[in-house]
């Protein structure tokens, strides 16, 4: 073969894997190390009673979502509402993480605007915000009752996301990307 | 109404890019003289409808037309006016606008200065450069329209991005492009060579001067670029192997390399089909990077916003572009192998080592950059490569190609006697060595093995370059005055040596220090006091600051007051980092403003930067090594003796 | 073998004493240089392509805290990377770690080197083997 054709056939390699990068997806979309693995153990207070700890014990025994929000997160005000309709309709228990925040401003964001969770966890200086990986808010994880994590959303909820992603992995009944 | 003619003019242009590119072509084709001859105005032609489209979008920043959605988007009534008119190229349409515009004015410049090529040549290289303007003319108007409309009109715009607003930035973009779409020049002239089957020596003579001004641009335009992420991004460091920097260095590798490769091929008709390579990797690797940045494909600081769509759009563009000139290049190049031979130790071996280190490198720049990317589709996970991989990669092609460049220069072509060389190269090299144990020693009082390396090949570098300058001077008997283009790569070389020094220096000694201040606390960092004075509120045109005044002194005796910032401007409401400087040419003193901390002081970080400024002198004087060597006489076709194919130029000798 | 091919390359190429008394986290000049060393190879994840010694957002500053109390209990660099690595994948570390993967990445320099090596060998004893005069140029000096 005329062995000028091979700058032709490596740049066409080159070009095909541009191609199949384009449509890869966001680059910037980290996906969780926890898919797969069990939730990352922790115990904290609680938002609203410091005397009483939640925990990943809490957890166990049915799905779960846990939810990390704060007040200074615009996005976590967008998605409320939809948390809020969630509670409501009962089907899924709902933890919150408060990441980073001030305890007095985040009980009166949550008496404002309604409280969608069973309870919120308060992670101040943000050590069991890193045990779980996250690095925006919101982040929201999914939990099966075995405690291991199934999936996990970067950015604020919605129906459709909702439907999408969490209500189709529970339906299915296992882990996947 | 302005933004409508804007877009008219686009849409003109566009058909006289496709007329520039077919009749030309054919008329070339068929020995047409008058079609070759449309080539020409219809260059002319697209070059004033996209320099009118240009005026118009200028025209609508510098009215605040804020029904213009990119100009909503990317100013603001508060902007200063230069920053309206640099915004006009601050992101994705605007600066696309750029790459057109400063083709066109490219084609023109070889419309014009074309005069002693032959006419089907010419009529090719023009045509070439047409469809090139053809497809970047249909992606600005099929996908990126700078003047679409924001229905109804903002009242104020988004402003831009604080990090551009910044005099660096209003030239480095312009700076840049000129020479990334530069080397489509040597890409126009590799095409047409390949399609008339002519690949003599000329082609390689008349390539050069374009492909050297083009490097020039593109070594001034990263030098801004990184002396602006120097002063403006507030860490002090000034290079980060980011995508987007990758993008630029890459054509640049090449570019060097194919110039170098370009002094073989004129010389002794040696390494055709690899020169042609790598006039069509150069344009390429800038097709490249401009898909790179602009794709959505890799995480970058200063990657422009942008969406798959477009990314598909420039990727079906750069595999017509490169996969037709390789395709060319596999028909053409089996016939151009030549007998001529050369010794081991000549001055075409250098140049060969110069190539393959070169494209070493750059294949090792494009593996980091690209890597990622395939592991994540390959395997699923995520990794990142940065600095530590390729601060260490980058290096072990770089250390040899450092110490051959001292003993190429002074190595003849053919073959050069082996103890003329060494006898030349003894002084230098003495002098490396012990200088490159010296400096470190005396000047900052430490060595290791890295640093002497590279002081050593840095005073290598330099000696070497100036020894054939220093002999013209002296003009001793029997030794021709230098000519230009010789003393253009001497002082090129020269060049190098600077930003080796520099590199080397502020690495191994530079000093960086975080610490807490408040107002009347004093800090001690690399045998300097930095006092802050006060820290009080300032207010810019569109942003509020938080501004330290921070005394500097040594040994008790003042040197300087800088006044770090913390803006916040107002409209996009990010805070921006401005550093205090004291500059010079010795060393850099550099603090910024990190967080605050709730006792009323800030966290500041202070930089001592030993040569720093000699990393872009560096570079200045390369460039500048550029200009002399195109000044050369040889270069100056006469305009009488038109070459038709197979006669001679009248020229002067090499 | 590899383990300690890039530590003395990382030893030799890097430059361990740049940047002294980043925010005073340790009196130990040793435990500080590993401080400074290990927070300029970390991903800031909340950032574009920033290391978390060079960002100020607030995950950049938990990490640092991290990192400096994993070092004061003693953990080593390893240890430390794992940490990182479980939480937030291979991503956030800037210098890739050597395993399977991409241990091409850290052997691709010298190889490449290697390659052209050979294709210059190649050139070479064919170009030796040519007349040396056999050309069609002008002669002159050198350049």
């Amino acid at each position: 073969m005329n062995r000028y054709l091979w700058p032709l056939i490596a740049v066409g390699a080159l070009l095909i894997f541009l191609v199949m990068g384009l449509r890869h997806g966001d680059p910037r979309a980290l996906p969780s190390p926890f898919i797969g693995k069990p939730a990352p153990q922790f115990e904290l207070p609680t938002l609203k009673n410091p005397e009483v700890t939640i925990g990943s014990k809490n957890l166990a025994g049915d799905y779960a979502i846990v939810n990390v929000w704060a007040t200074w997160c615009v996005m976590c005000r967008a998605e409320h509402g939809f948390l809020l309709d969630l509670a409501a309709s009962k089907s899924i228990p709902i933890y919150g993480i408060n990441w980073r925040d001030t305890r007095l401003e985040a009980i009166r964001w949550l008496d404002e605007l309604g409280d969608p969770y069973l309870a919120s966890a308060y992670d101040a200086d943000g050590r069991v915000g890193i045990d779980w990986g996250v690095y925006g808010a919101p982040e929201t994880f999914l939990v099966d009752p075995e405690g291991t994590v199934i999936y996990k959303h970067l950015g604020p909820l919605d129906p459709v996301i909702w439907e999408r992603e969490f209500v189709a992995r529970m339906a299915s009944g296992g882990a996947s990307k | 109404m302005i933004p409508e003619i804007g877009q008219f003019a686009l849409i003109l242009a566009l058909s006289l890019a496709i007329f520039q590119t077919i009749f030309p072509l054919v008329g070339a084709h068929r020995g047409d003289v008058a079609m070759m001859r449309v080539g020409r105005s219809a260059a002319a032609g697209q070059f004033v409808f996209v320099a009118i489209a240009f005026g118009c979008l200028t025209w609508s920043f510098l009215t605040s037309d804020f029904s213009v959605l990119y100009v909503a988007n990317h100013s603001q009534l508060a902007l200063p006016t230069l920053y309206k008119v640099s915004a006009v190229w601050g992101a994705h349409e605007g600066s696309l606008l750029l790459w057109i515009f400063v083709l066109a004015a490219w084609t023109v410049a070889v419309a014009s200065f074309s005069s002693g090529l032959p006419d089907t040549f010419a009529a090719r290289v023009i045509g070439v450069l047409g469809f090139l303007s053809v497809g970047f003319l249909l992606f600005a108007l099929l996908t990126s329209n700078p003047f679409d409309r924001l229905v109804p009109a903002a009242a104020d715009g988004a402003d831009l991005n604080p990090l551009l607003q910044d005099p660096g930035l209003a030239i480095h973009p312009p700076l840049l492009y000129i020479g990334y779409v530069g080397f489509s020049v040597a890409f126009a002239f590799a095409i047409a060579a390949m399609i008339s089957g002519d690949l003599d020596q000329r082609w390689a003579k008349w390539t050069r001067p374009w492909t050297t001004v083009a490097w020039m641009f593109l070594t001034l335009g990263i030098a801004l670029g990184s002396w602006w992420a120097y002063y403006e991004l507030g860490w002090g460091g000034w290079w980060f192997w980011d995508a987007v920097e990758n993008a630029s260095f890459m054509p640049w590798l090449i570019g060097t390399a194919l110039i170098h490769s370009l002094a073989v091929t004129e010389k002794r008709g040696l390494f055709k089909s690899w020169t042609l390579l790598l006039s069509i990797s150069a344009f390429s690797l800038s097709l490249l990077g401009t898909f790179l940045v602009r794709s959505g494909i890799i995480v970058s600081v200063h990657a422009f916003a942008t969406d798959p769509t477009r990314g598909f759009f420039i990727l079906t563009f750069l595999a017509v572009v490169v996969i037709g000139a390789l395709a060319l290049f596999a028909w053409r190049a089996p016939a151009l192998d030549s007998d001529a031979g050369f010794a081991p130790l000549s001055r075409e071996t250098f140049l060969l080592l110069n190539n393959v280190l070169l494209v070493v490198a750059t294949t090792l720049v494009l593996m980091g950059t690209l890597a990622p990317l395939v592991i994540e589709m390959a395997t699923g996970g995520k990794i990142s490569i940065g600095p530590p991989w390729f601060n260490v990669a980058f290096l072990v092609p770089m250390i040899p190609l450092v110490i051959l460049l001292g003993m190429g220069m002074h190595t003849a072509w053919r073959t050069q006697d082996s103890k003329a060389w060494v006898r030349v190269l003894k002084f230098p090299a003495l002098i490396a060595v012990v200088l490159g144990v010296v400096i470190p020693l005396m000047a900052y009082g430490r060595v290791s093995i890295l640093l002497v390396v590279g002081c050593g090949a840095a005073v290598w570098i330099v000696v070497s370059s100036l020894i054939q300058p220093l002999r013209s001077l002296r003009r001793q008997k029997g030794v021709a005055r230098i000519t230009r283009s010789a003393l253009g790569m001497c002082v090129a070389h020269l060049g190098m040596g600077l930003f080796v020094i520099g590199v080397t220096v502020v690495s191994a000694f530079g000093v960086e220090s975080d610490r807490a201040l408040q107002p009347g606390e004093s800090i001690e960092v690399a045998g300097f006091e930095f006092h802050m004075k006060s820290l009080g509120n300032a207010q810019g045109p569109n942003f509020s600051a938080i501004e330290a005044e921070i005394e500097i002194r040594d040994n008790g005796e003042y040197v300087a007051t800088v006044r770090p910032q913390k803006r916040q401007y107002l409209v996009q409401k990010n805070w921006m980092t401005e550093a205090g400087i004291h500059a010079g040419m010795d060393k850099d003193l550099f603090v910024a403003l990190g967080d605050q901390l709730g006792n009323g002081g800030w966290s500041v970080r202070v930089q001592y930067k030993p040569l720093i400024r000699f990393i872009w002198l560096g570079a200045l004087i390369m460039a500048l090594g550029g200009l002399i060597a195109i000044s050369d006489r040889r270069y100056r076709v006469n305009s009488r003796s038109k070459s038709k194919a197979g006669t001679e130029t009248s020229e002067a000798p090499a | 073998m590899k383990k300690l091919f890039i530590f003395f390359a990382a030893v030799l190429l890097t430059s361990p004493l740049y940047a002294i008394d980043q925010e005073k986290r340790f009196d130990d000049p040793e435990m500080q240089a590993r401080y400074e060393q290990l927070i300029s190879e970390v991903r800031c994840l909340q950032c574009q392509n920033q290391s978390i010694k060079d960002s100020n957002v607030s995950l950049a500053a938990d990490l640092r805290r991290e990192i400096a109390r994993m070092i004061e209990e003693g953990q080593t660099d390893d240890e430390i990377a794992e940490f990182l690595v479980v939480r937030y994948g291979e991503f956030a570390l800037y210098r890739p770690r050597t395993t399977g993967k991409t241990l091409v990445l850290w052997i691709a320099p010298f190889l490449l080197v290697l390659l052209g090596g050979f294709a210059l060998v190649r050139i070479l004893r064919h170009r030796m083997s040519l007349p040396i005069d056999g050309d069609s140029t002008e002669e002159g000096q050198a350049e």
